[in-house]
């Protein structure tokens, strides 16, 4: 197994206060990650570090062997790191065509027609809606259209902040199966969720991160086995 | 109703062409910068100063000569940018709104120093105007700033629309942090937006420059009507900008025509607040605009 | 002669000192305590000049009034009504972004001053109102009447800087910093924000009505040329900004330190050779517009910083 990121002894917050503490993570080539935690544990700050979107006060970040730590977000982006926000990811007073295109002005793939037909055939939904303002999209479809516009770049890692907030539970099964086509087109997932249960069922390495610190890491299915995990976050009692 | 066309509604046009470049690149900071650009009259002041410039030098026509106040503009914003505004962009964007109160004054008095505070003009004498149909009068420079303006709107909408940094500054305008994850270069479309702005501001400045006189404080006194153009307009909305100053230009031409017996409506004296009182009408009402731009 | 000449020039520093004292100390309740930026300092400021003159010069029929009535009796006016332009201009945007705020006080100054200058019943227009008198003008003549004039303004510097002591230290002023350092947490506390930055922009503009009726009282006249902005807003606002905001002795010291800096240049700048004699004045608003920018990059906590340091706005 390679690794393509790893986090080594990770402190890092905004202003002067760390939100997260020496924290250790790698993700291997071609998997599904996903860190789970409650709510302040750090995990959207743990993603926006690799994004270097925050104060990294400790520690390093390792893409592909080099260095990246702090790096300036627009060399990341050409790096082969993409990363979809939480809210606001997408442009709203832009076309959903445009909005798709601004993902290739950092990076631009060596197909783009073929790109943006493999991301269509991915997200069937929006070629109807090319042509419409993304903000008016509902927002399953506005999540799709994010989704959409990082894998534009055709990137190695794909960063994804809880792409289910707020979503209804029959997009949200979409939304996991979409995550599994796009890691089966060779891309690598490091993504925060809320609905632990649904990610670590589809993920292949969970990390639970509590008070800004690891906790407990594992497989998907070592961690829905945990009696922890269970107790903490999966809500009662029923197994996987 | 000849009389209201040709004595109103042209010079109405005619004033609203320069508020609408005005308040394009106002509104254009104001989306992509977030602040409120007061320095931008002193903008289109320079820009007339560099045209008059380059009329000494070259007799020509001045609106051949107007790259030469573009590209003294151009510089103007993007040195006041670089000194004064992008040491300043972590901070609340109140810092900077300050700091371009600071940067008017500036410019006005480097003009002051340079050119002195006398009013001038590009040439000399009285141009006869053109008369269409034996009764409309339209002078050669008002034609010439409307068509001017309508040309450049339409180049703007396709520059936005189509071309790869018009559709940046459309997205940086929308979610400027999103931009930079997406890894544009925000940096690269800050300064597009100076150039453009300033360079709109300049063609405005020279329009004023020929309509009237030229002076430090000629875009200054502007600057209220096209703060309320960029408003009317919505934040953030080129197109909506260049409406909004077409719409306040009318709106102070047409307010001082004699509608109600012979008196005008609103003393000339008070027209410049006419674009004042409309903006605070929409702060009251409608601050979002009418096209629904954002709410800073 | 050499001395007396001196001391007078002291005198005439002190008094002006004194009245962009009290302005600076009004735009620190505003911008210092409410966070607002206000840009029509120059509004308020010819509001209350233009009140204090007219309630307390004798009856003309060049200008409304005058009423002929105690200078303090004026200046009571002049907050009241500068206060009240304040109330309209904060009750139309003081939900919106500060950005708005700025634009619609400017615009506010700008509409007094076309007010002015046009409307001739008022004002006397650009001729001005003239015979403004002075406190106790009868008791003192020629040079000592500064001497008088000076205490005068300093006993108002005084009072004005007692109470927004007195503000800055009671719940209400505790409450302001609560919301200008955190206003969506202050909101949760059940403050109703708005209101609370509204008052602090009203008893600003009150108390820059008040510099406006000194001034008034100290020139004895009054044209609207006296109110014009670039003095009155941009000083007050580089003045505040390097003296310290959010702290009172630091506006204070801002306002007499920038005065002292602005009324030295004009010693320097007579000096030029003839030919540049003529833009000495725009040298001097060039190096004042310098200095902002460098007080707003490099010196952004001032002379005296506020005790606990200023959060975001």
């Amino acid at each position: 197994m390679s690794v393509l990121l790893s986090v080594r002894g990770l402190t890092a917050g905004y202003d002067r206060v760390p939100v997260i503490e020496n924290i250790d993570l790698d993700v291997a080539t071609h998997s599904v990650a996903v860190i789970i935690g409650p709510n302040g544990a750090g995990k959207s700050t743990l993603l926006k570090s690799v994004f270097s979107l925050t104060r990294i006060s400790a520690g390093r970040i390792m893409f592909e062997g080099d260095d990246i730590t702090g790096h300036p977000t627009s060399q990341l982006v050409p790096r082969g790191i993409s990363a979809v926000p939480q809210s606001r990811n997408v442009f709203p007073t832009l076309t959903v065509a445009e909005n798709l295109d601004i993902g290739t002005y950092a990076a631009p793939p060596k197909d783009r027609r073929a790109v943006e037909e493999r991301i269509l055939a991915l997200f069937p939904d929006l070629r109807a809606k090319l042509k419409q303002p993304a903000g008016e999209l509902s927002g399953g479809q506005r999540q799709m259209v994010a989704i959409g516009r990082a894998l534009m770049s055709e990137p190695k890692l794909l960063l994804l902040d809880e792409p289910t907030a707020g979503l209804s539970p029959a997009y949200l099964e979409r939304i996991f199966d979409l995550i599994l086509d796009v890691r089966k087109s060779g891309v690598t997932i490091l993504m925060v969720e809320q609905n632990a249960k649904q990610a670590l069922r589809i993920a292949d390495h969970g990390h639970v991160l509590v008070n800004g610190k690891n906790a407990i890491s594992g497989s998907g299915p070592e961690l829905l086995a945990n009696d922890e995990v269970r107790r903490s976050f999966l809500g009662g009692g029923d197994g996987p | 109703m000849i009389d209201f066309i040709n004595l109103y509604l042209i010079p109405a046009l005619m004033l609203g062409s320069i508020y609408a470049l005005g308040a394009v690149g106002i509104s254009m900071i104001f989306g992509i910068l977030r602040f409120a650009h007061f320095a931008h009259g002193d903008v289109m002041s320079i820009g007339a100063y560099g045209v008059l410039t380059a009329v000494w030098l070259i007799p020509l026509h001045p609106l051949l000569l107007l790259p030469f106040g573009i590209a003294l503009a151009v510089l103007a914003a993007l040195a006041a940018d670089h000194f004064f505004y992008r040491p300043l962009r972590k901070l609340p964007t109140i810092y900077t709104v300050i700091a371009s109160f600071g940067v008017a004054l500036i410019f006005r008095s480097l003009m002051q120093i340079f050119w002195s505070s006398d009013n001038q003009v590009y040439v000399e004498g009285v141009t006869r105007p053109l008369v269409l149909f034996g009764t409309f009068r339209i002078s050669a420079l008002h034609a010439e700033a409307i068509a001017f303006t309508l040309a450049i709107a339409v180049c703007l909408q396709v520059f936005l629309s189509r071309s790869r940094t018009g559709r940046s500054m459309r997205a940086m305008s929308d979610e400027a942090e999103l931009a930079a994850v997406a890894g544009l270069d925000t940096e690269k479309i800050i300064r597009w937006t100076w150039i453009i702005g300033a360079s709109l501001a300049a063609t405005a400045g020279v329009f004023a420059g020929m309509d009237t006189t030229i002076h430090p404080n000629l875009g200054w006194n502007l600057l209220l009507p096209m703060f309320a153009a960029a408003i009317l307009g919505g934040i953030g909305k080129p197109m909506g900008a260049m409406a909004g100053g077409v719409i306040i230009g009318l709106a102070e031409e047409i307010s001082t025509f004699n509608w109600i017996g012979d008196d005008s409506l609103v003393s000339p004296s008070y027209k410049t607040a006419v674009g004042f009182v409309i903006m605070v009408v929409l702060l009251i009402f409608r601050p979002q605009g009418l096209f629904r731009g954002r709410l800073l | 002669m050499e001395w007396t000449g001196l001391l007078f020039y002291g005198v005439s520093f002190l008094i002006a000192g004194g009245i962009y004292a009290i302005l600076c100390l009004a735009l620190n309740i505003q911008w210092g305590l409410g966070g607002l930026f206000n840009a029509g300092i120059a509004g308020f400021f010819a509001v209350g000049a233009y009140t204090s003159a007219i309630f307390t010069t004798q009856v003309s029929d060049k200008h409304l009034g005058g009423f002929g009535l105690p200078v303090p009796v004026g200046l009571l006016a002049a907050a009241v009504l500068a206060g009240a332009t304040g109330w309209v201009v904060a009750k139309i945007c003081i939900r919106l972004k500060s950005d708005y705020l700025a634009m619609a006080s400017i615009g506010i100054a700008e509409i007094l001053r076309l007010v002015i200058v046009n409307e001739s019943w008022l004002t006397n227009g650009s001729l001005g109102i003239s015979q403004v008198p002075r406190p106790f003008d009868g008791l003192v003549q020629g040079r000592a009447a500064d001497l008088v004039f000076l205490a005068y303004v300093w006993v108002v510097v005084a009072i004005v800087y007692v109470i927004c002591e007195r503000l800055n230290g009671s719940p209400w002023g505790r409450t302001l910093r609560a919301i200008r350092d955190n206003a969506q947490s202050a909101e949760a506390a059940g403050k109703d924000v708005n209101w609370f930055r509204l008052q602090t922009f009203v008893i600003g503009a009150a108390f820059m009505g008040v510099a406006g009726g000194l001034s008034a009282h100290y020139f004895k006249f009054l044209a609207p040329s006296a109110t014009e902005p670039l003095l009155v807003t941009f000083l007050v606002w580089v003045m505040l900004m390097a003296g310290g905001s959010g702290n009172n002795r630091g506006a204070v010291a801002g306002g007499l330190g920038i005065w002292a800096i602005w009324s030295l240049t004009e010693i320097f700048t007579n000096r030029l050779p003839p030919e540049w004699i003529s833009r000495s004045s725009y040298i001097r608003m060039l190096l004042i517009g310098l200095l902002l920018q460098f007080v707003l990059q490099r010196f952004r906590q001032g002379l005296i910083p506020e005790k606990s340091p200023p959060g975001k706005y």
